[in-house]
């Protein structure tokens, strides 16, 4: 739940940030954290357990804060996520990844108003090719 | 690869609405939680503390969504191999709590053939004990 780990007062965040991007960070994927991910989930796919293969929702673990977007951890919940691939992730993969508010939008809920987040993220190899993408709704209430 | 049984059978003899085979995960626990909020980074206390829960109007420590959506990414390995998956989406719909018993679920949902292959959608969901979905989706995945 929510990628961005700063702590604020105020949970909306300006629709003026739509479109503002965290900058380029080179992420090294390693076996031994692909390991200990699918061991917690469980995930007895072989070549993720070895350590060679990320399983598909490995990306999460790539949290890069775009500058400005900030809200209260405990206050948000994690609508839905997509991850789309061109390849799967392996150990030893060099991936270019930034992160970027999409769009901001306000929503009554049951709860009240809400403030919905969508933030993709992207990692591209040392080629600059794309290797996959994220797209995360986060629920402000 | 994505040579498991499970993806010759989709290709070969399942039709859209077909049903896929079941997998049912161990009851999540306290200590799973704990592990995952260190494997993934998300260390939001909600999930780990239940004091902090309670301080948000939940009973207790509820677990990550994304852990469910984990479940979900094992079962496409799972079903059509690790190579084989193009996109993951999914919504949370209900939370999940320690002791809950998540099964995976789905059915599948248009096959069209491609250069490289099949590429199939399949509607993917998991639900609790009570058969309540507490995550719901859809996958696309290419089989050679």
């Amino acid at each position: 739940m929510g990628r961005l780990e700063e702590r604020v007062s105020d949970p909306l965040v300006s629709r003026d940030l739509i479109g503002r991007q965290s900058d380029e960070v080179l992420v090294e994927i390693e076996r031994g954290a692909i390991r200990k991910f699918a061991e917690a989930v469980g995930d007895t796919t072989e070549a993720c357990l070895r350590g060679e293969l990320a399983p598909p929702t490995f990306p999460t673990t790539i949290r890069i804060p775009i500058p400005g977007v900030t809200y209260d951890l405990s206050r948000v919940l994690h609508g839905g996520q997509e991850y789309r691939f061109e390849r799967p992730i392996r150990a030893g993969d060099r991936l270019r990844c930034r992160t970027r508010l999409q769009d901001v939008y306000q929503r009554e809920g049951r709860l009240g108003a809400m403030t919905f987040l969508i933030i993709e993220l992207e990692g591209r190899d040392e080629n600059g090719e794309r290797v996959f993408s994220g797209r995360s709704t986060v629920i402000v209430r | 690869m994505s040579d498991t049984v499970t993806a010759r059978l989709i290709t070969r003899e399942l039709s859209a609405g077909s049903a896929l085979p079941e997998l049912r995960k161990d009851a999540i626990t306290k200590l799973q939680l704990v592990k995952y909020a260190g494997a993934s980074g998300d260390y939001n206390l909600i999930h780990t503390d239940d004091e902090t829960a309670r301080r948000v109007s939940l009973d207790g420590v509820i677990a990550h969504g994304m852990l469910s959506m984990a479940f979900l990414g094992q079962y496409l390995c799972w079903l059509t191999g690790p190579e084989s998956i193009r996109r993951l989406t999914v919504r949370f719909v209900e939370m999940v709590r320690p002791g809950d018993v998540l099964t995976c679920r789905g059915r599948v949902k248009a096959k069209e053939l491609e250069r490289d292959g099949q590429r199939v959608t399949l509607e993917l969901w998991t639900e609790n004990q009570r058969a309540q979905p507490v995550t719901t989706g859809e996958a696309e995945v290419v089989i050679a």
